[in-house]
């Protein structure tokens, strides 16, 4: 899976978690920024991701991932 | 993890316009509550239902309509965080018709919120509190070994759960829902731990058992976490990261599985669990399409895999019968052939009898079920159709949505598993509590009884309520029949195998005298459980050519009721003599002294161990079988027989 497609697929996420659009991603956008974030929603935000993507996080990373670069890099690192 | 559960596979899959579906509802003259129903009433994924719920909670807010939906305010008390389950609960409640308003208190306060008069709970007075705790809440001590610590620490958790009972009862007079505890998957001494005293999930197992005991019968309702999480498996319940990260007492994957479990619960408390089960006929009932296959075509025996799962699905209708819920039958069909598995075929379990309503025709179903909601003056929404035809579910969904319709999967060997894990029949009680008593001792003085029986083989017998049925063989049996023959080895006289045509020769040759025997007891019906051919010898006697029975009912006397009815055919149709033959293969030796213990003699034996045996028919006396013993559909019966022998003789 290439850049471009996790790039498309996580837009998808965001819609569905966050309850929007679909809208392009950019790298640098900030997850907290994101519209209808709340700490509650970001929990639901990395499960569906993980879920989508079959991968699972480490515990330590998930603080670590802030921007929507830090989670295509992570999730680039393990499909 | 298992698919069926996680996935609630008894509900459509969302439809893949959902997102667009969603900002559609509602709007001037439509019912915004029913639309939230049906599209609540797919199987949702955590995110879907959080949408579903945020429209609902939008249209309160904004004071919208939300009717047919019947409103319900649930006070949740955990310990751990619910708040990522809140919102899949108010969606699954829609499912079920409801408008569930959930009141929260802050985190980690049970107790206070339960013993305060005037906590947030207690003031807001809901419908019902639901005590939602996991075993990390519970006071337990470990003490291994230690029977009188074990025991203060169960009563000691039962004392904490008895006491928010109190508080919640006596501040706010709301019903509670009590959850049993999932034990954790990681043991300590292994298997041990299980009967360990004071080990931890000893510990649970008890506090489960003596919660189960405190609440059912109590008024208030329960709701069994520990059989949902170990039906689904415990390493699946438990993820330790996410309870780590978020203090998610079990995996969000299970979460829209949970909700669906507490509106249910929910449902029945508000009466909303359905009444009655409207049985579709062909591949559901039975295996094939009566009226293509005909009675002998049709998959129901035990002993056929596929039979058994369609006799899987008429033993959980027969069950529910018996527990209340009213059966009914809707199915494409002529009437008097839809009737005929009923009516003649011996191994069903549903007779016509069981059924309020008996629907063979060829309108449509919706229009059927319709009728039949008439015919039992109860609504739509108290029905479900059990149906293997997409098509036909499909349709009945459409027309009439109140009606519960689950999904089936390809595999009939899952319909009776997927029915019973829908939940359609939710109850929070048992229906009447007289019933419920007179049961009680009812149940409790035949125990007894039966206790008081065993004390030697046959009475132990004879308690188990054996009923042995004896046909000659015929079409219905001949399929069962043929596999018997093919596949027996141990309890096998002779091992002859035959083909289907030679087994029709040996039913339509009036020289030929065949026997298949049937055998239920008070566990079930054990179906087909042993074949008999005897072929004429010499004039007078009968050579027992084939004699097989199932090694499942070994030890009860069966062949002494077979011989036993043998012979009364026997002397009924002349014979004197009776010939055994033994032919020895590397499977059965089971039978090698089975003329000897029915007292033939042997006349002779081979080298090889084959050994031919006799019973003169006038020396034979029966013996006393711990059984009923069923007889029909022989040619000739015995007593018409003697009967006109002893005419002859005396013209």
């Amino acid at each position: 899976m290439d850049e471009a497609q996790i790039y498309a697929r996580l837009a998808e996420i965001v819609a569905e978690v966050f309850d929007q659009d679909v809208v392009p991603l950019t790298s640098d956008l900030r997850v907290e920024d994101m519209d209808g974030w709340d700490s509650l929603s970001h929990v639901r935000f990395i499960l569906t991701i993980e879920k989508s993507f079959k991968i699972k996080f480490l515990t330590s990373e998930i603080g670590t991932l802030e921007t929507v670069g830090d989670l295509v890099a992570a999730i680039k690192s393990r499909v | 993890m298992n698919p069926l559960y996680v996935e609630l596979q008894w509900l459509p899959r969302a439809p893949k316009d959902f997102s667009d579906r969603l900002k559609a509802l509602g709007g001037e003259g439509r019912s915004l509550g029913r639309e939230l129903k049906a599209l609540a009433s797919y199987a949702l994924d955590l995110n879907q239902l959080t949408r579903v719920a945020k429209v609902l909670k939008k249209a309160r807010t904004e004071g919208e309509s939300l009717d047919p939906l019947s409103p319900f305010r649930l006070a949740i008390l955990g310990g751990s965080t619910i708040d990522l389950v809140v919102p899949a609960l108010t969606a699954s409640a829609t499912r079920y018709g409801i408008s569930l308003e959930i009141i929260q208190p802050s985190f980690d306060q049970v107790a206070q919120e339960a013993l305060t008069p005037d906590s947030k709970v207690n003031r807001s007075k809901p419908d019902a509190v639901l005590i939602a705790l996991d075993y990390r809440a519970l006071p337990l001590k470990l003490s291994f070994g230690d029977t009188e610590a074990s025991n203060a620490t169960v009563r000691g958790a039962i004392a904490f759960l008895r006491s928010i009972q109190t508080g919640i009862k006596t501040n706010s007079g709301s019903l509670c829902i009590f959850q049993t505890f999932a034990p954790p998957v990681e043991s300590l001494f292994g298997s041990l731990d299980r009967g360990l005293k004071g080990s931890l999930r000893n510990l649970i197992d008890e506090v489960n058992r003596e919660l189960a005991q405190l609440v059912v019968g109590s008024g208030d309702a329960l709701l069994d976490v520990a059989a949902l999480a170990e039906t689904v498996g415990l390493a699946d319940w438990h993820n330790p990261q996410l309870w780590n990260l978020a203090k998610l007492s079990f995996s969000d994957e299970l979460i829209p599985l949970y909700s669906d479990h507490v509106a249910r619960t929910v449902a029945a408390i508000r009466g909303k669990s359905r009444k009655a089960l409207i049985l579709d006929l062909d591949n559901t009932v039975w295996g094939g399409v009566i009226g293509d296959d005909g009675l002998e075509g049709i998959q129901i025996a035990q002993g056929d895999a596929r039979g058994e799962a369609h006799l899987a699905v008429q033993r959980l209708a027969l069950d529910l019968r018996q527990r209340g819920i009213v059966l009914a039958v809707s199915s494409k069909n002529t009437d008097e052939i839809a009737r005929v598995p009923f009516e003649r075929h011996p191994e069903m379990l549903l007779k016509m009898d069981h059924f309020a309503v008996f629907q063979a025709n060829w309108n449509d179903k919706a229009t059927n079920i319709q009728a039949i909601a008439e015919e039992l003056s109860l609504g739509l929404d108290a029905l479900v159709l059990l149906d293997d035809n997409p098509v036909e579910r499909g349709l009945v969904r459409q027309l009439l949505p109140e009606v519960a319709v689950p999904e089936l999967p390809e595999e009939p060997a899952f319909y009776a598993r997927t029915l019973a894990a829908a939940g359609y029949f939710e109850a929070v009680t048992f229906a009447s509590e007289d019933l419920q008593r007179a049961e009680f001792y009812q149940t409790n003085a035949k125990r007894a009884q039966l206790l008081n029986q065993v004390d030697g083989v046959d009475a132990y017998l004879s308690s188990l309520d054996m009923t042995i049925s004896f046909r000659p063989f015929d079409n219905i049996g001949k399929t069962r029949i043929v596999q018997l023959i093919n596949k027996s080895n141990q309890y096998n006289l002779t091992t002859r195998r035959y083909t289907e045509p030679e087994v029709a020769e040996a039913q339509n040759n009036p020289e030929v005298f065949t026997l298949q025997v049937r055998l239920s007891d008070v566990f079930g019906d054990n179906g087909m459980i042993s074949v008999v051919i005897c072929r004429r010898g010499a004039a007078d006697e009968w050579e027992i050519d084939t004699w097989l029975m199932s090694c499942r009912v070994l030890g009860r006397k069966v062949e002494n009721a077979v011989l036993d009815h043998i012979v009364e055919h026997a002397r009924a149709a002349g014979i004197r003599k009776l010939v055994g033959i033994y032919r020895p293969t590397d499977r059965n030796k089971l039978v090698a002294d089975h003329y000897a213990k029915l007292r033939f003699a042997k006349t002779d034996e081979d080298e090889l161990g084959a050994s031919r045996w006799e019973l003169w028919i006038e020396d034979a006396q029966p013996t006393a079988v711990p059984m009923k013993v069923i007889s029909e559909g022989f040619r000739s019966l015995t007593r018409d027989c003697s009967e006109a022998d002893a005419q002859q003789r005396a013209s």
